[in-house]
């Protein structure tokens, strides 16, 4: 099948609308993705066919939804390489995933340990470690980036010692772009503390690039469907079986336990027992539509197309001296994201004259306030490709760009 | 792009008062960490409390900017308690325009700021 972006971008009713007589540029996917018509109806589907909740009813509307939602599982595991599904926990988002395993792993962690994390993450994956860090009085360390954006490994084997009971960092940067060597950087601390508990923040690279747990050899891994063309409102972890059965429960209540008496309970199996209440069963039948609809175009093609779009914008921004890029220098490096400042101009400048031509950016600091500061900036403008964009949204973003210059410096490059 | 309004664009692109105070001038930083704004207000007051000489530096956008332009231009020669009693309508109106949600921190940024230094 060839891969053509006008024709996967007329799945997606939103990108049909016109807003003020104009076009949508979206290039905020690694905000959220947009979403194609079969998730839309999949989650429509449910409430007008079987609204009901699951694995309470033997009757078969709710047998269907039970169905469905397990179904679902199925599909993620595979999905993510993962051969059995009981490793896939559904949950609210990526944020809720890894606020689950600092709560249960983190919290049972013996003292002298310590935790490491990154410069480039997330805010969702240091403040919950943070936390942790916090109540139990143990060291958090942060491995530092080079002047391109990727991980410094020779700081790592400095951070990660005999201590280090959990490592937790992100496959590809939300603001950087880089693509971290995961599986380098497992075998190299595994060569240091084969017992270190390695958590993958994967939000960023499960929606864009093929992947499998079980060869990358991470202990948990988590992602939101809604940057995969998903719903809002769901988000997976996945986290070996034997972990997850010894972990202790994140949340209580109804569906995660197996028996109740007023003095004590027997909580339930895995997954189960860290999915209590009812779940956003829309979103998850949705989120197994947005994975049917990635594998129908394939992982491997989206991922080359959205290298192709970086190597042509990259290609492009850094021939102008007015704008300044962080993050790697090769597109190879990274995921279909850029960050960016157009010299004198305050990003929210920039993505408010954008916004006149319906050009949706980012702007701020995308939820890595540290890492701007280790950037030494205090905010940047973030362009972001998913398998609908293509050269044309390229080139309304330049266009847009030289427009924003005109206006506020009276000048461009 | 109603919201780059000549006198906005104006101040941005050539601030009124942007620089430093020599002497023993009041001088207080603040900034907005969710957009990454900064301004640092110097403000020198005579002895009957009228505001002598006032100055900002600071990075941020347009409208926090031109926001700190006009004011600081706006309080010369006022006393303190005319200072003080500025609020979110003055800036309005000295900006010339109605501030939405997703604007409302920048063009305040420079108000507080004065008023910090005010309170000091």
């Amino acid at each position: 099948m060839l891969f053509k972006p006008s024709k996967i971008a007329s799945d997606f009713p939103v990108l049909q609308r016109k807003i003020k007589g104009k076009r949508i540029v979206y290039l905020d996917s690694t905000a959220s993705s947009l979403k194609p018509q079969s998730v839309i109806q999949e989650t429509v589907r449910y409430y007008e066919e079987c609204p009901v909740n699951i694995f309470r009813g033997v009757y078969t509307l709710s047998e269907e939804a039970t169905e469905g939602y397990e179904n679902s599982r199925g599909k993620v595991a595979e999905f993510i390489g993962c051969p059995n599904s009981a490793e896939v926990v559904f949950t609210r988002n990526a944020t809720e995933s890894l606020n689950l395993i600092a709560q249960t792993v983190g919290r049972t962690l013996p003292a002298h340990s310590n935790i490491v994390s990154t410069v480039m993450e997330h805010h969702a994956n240091i403040v919950p470690w943070q936390v942790i860090s916090g109540e139990k009085k143990i060291p958090l360390r942060f491995i530092d980036i080079d002047n391109e954006g990727r991980l410094k490994l020779d700081d790592l084997e400095k951070k990660i010692d005999k201590n280090t009971a959990i490592l937790t960092f992100t496959f590809i940067s939300n603001v950087l772009g880089t693509i971290n060597p995961v599986k380098e950087i497992i075998a190299r601390v595994k060569k240091i503390n084969k017992n270190t508990v390695i958590v993958i923040d994967a939000a960023q690279a499960v929606p864009h690039l093929k992947l499998s747990v079980m060869d990358l050899g991470c202990d948990f891994l988590v992602f939101s469907a809604h940057k995969m063309l998903g719903p809002t409102g769901v988000g997976v972890l996945w986290g070996k079986a034997e972990l997850l059965k010894k972990m202790p429960p994140y949340q209580t209540g109804g569906e995660m336990i197996r028996e109740v008496q007023l003095e004590k309970t027997v909580y339930n199996e895995p997954p189960y027992k860290f999915e209590a209440g009812t779940p956003d069963i829309a979103g998850v039948l949705g989120l197994a539509k947005a994975v049917e609809y990635l594998e129908n175009i394939g992982m491997g093609k989206i991922r080359e197309h959205e290298k192709e779009l970086t190597v042509y914008a990259l290609g492009k921004l850094q021939k102008l001296s007015a704008i300044e890029i962080y993050g790697p220098k090769e597109a190879t490096e990274r995921g279909g994201v850029i960050a960016f400042n157009l010299k004198g101009i305050h990003p929210h400048d920039v993505a408010q004259i954008l916004n006149n031509d319906n050009i949706c950016i980012r702007s701020g600091h995308h939820c890595a306030m540290p890492l701007h500061h280790r950037l030494e900036i205090n905010s940047s403008c973030r362009a972001s490709f998913y398998l609908y964009n293509d050269e044309s949204d390229v080139d309304a973003l330049l266009q847009g760009l030289e427009n924003t210059a005109k206006f506020f410096l009276r000048k461009w490059c | 792009m109603d919201l780059y309004r000549d006198n906005i664009l104006d101040h941005f692109r050539n601030p009124r008062n942007y620089g430093t105070l020599a002497g023993s001038a009041t001088r207080v930083s603040q900034n907005n960490p969710s957009c990454g704004d900064s301004i640092t207000i110097n403000i020198d007051l005579s002895q009957k409390g009228k505001i002598r000489a006032v100055s900002f530096t600071g990075t941020g956008c347009a409208v926090s900017m031109a926001s700190a332009s006009m004011l600081t231009e706006f309080i010369k020669g006022k006393t303190s308690t005319e200072v003080l009693a500025l609020q979110k309508e003055d800036v309005e109106r000295l900006l010339g325009l109605k501030l939405t949600l997703a604007r409302i921190k920048c063009a305040l940024l420079p108000l507080e700021t004065i008023h910090q230094a005010l309170h000091k």
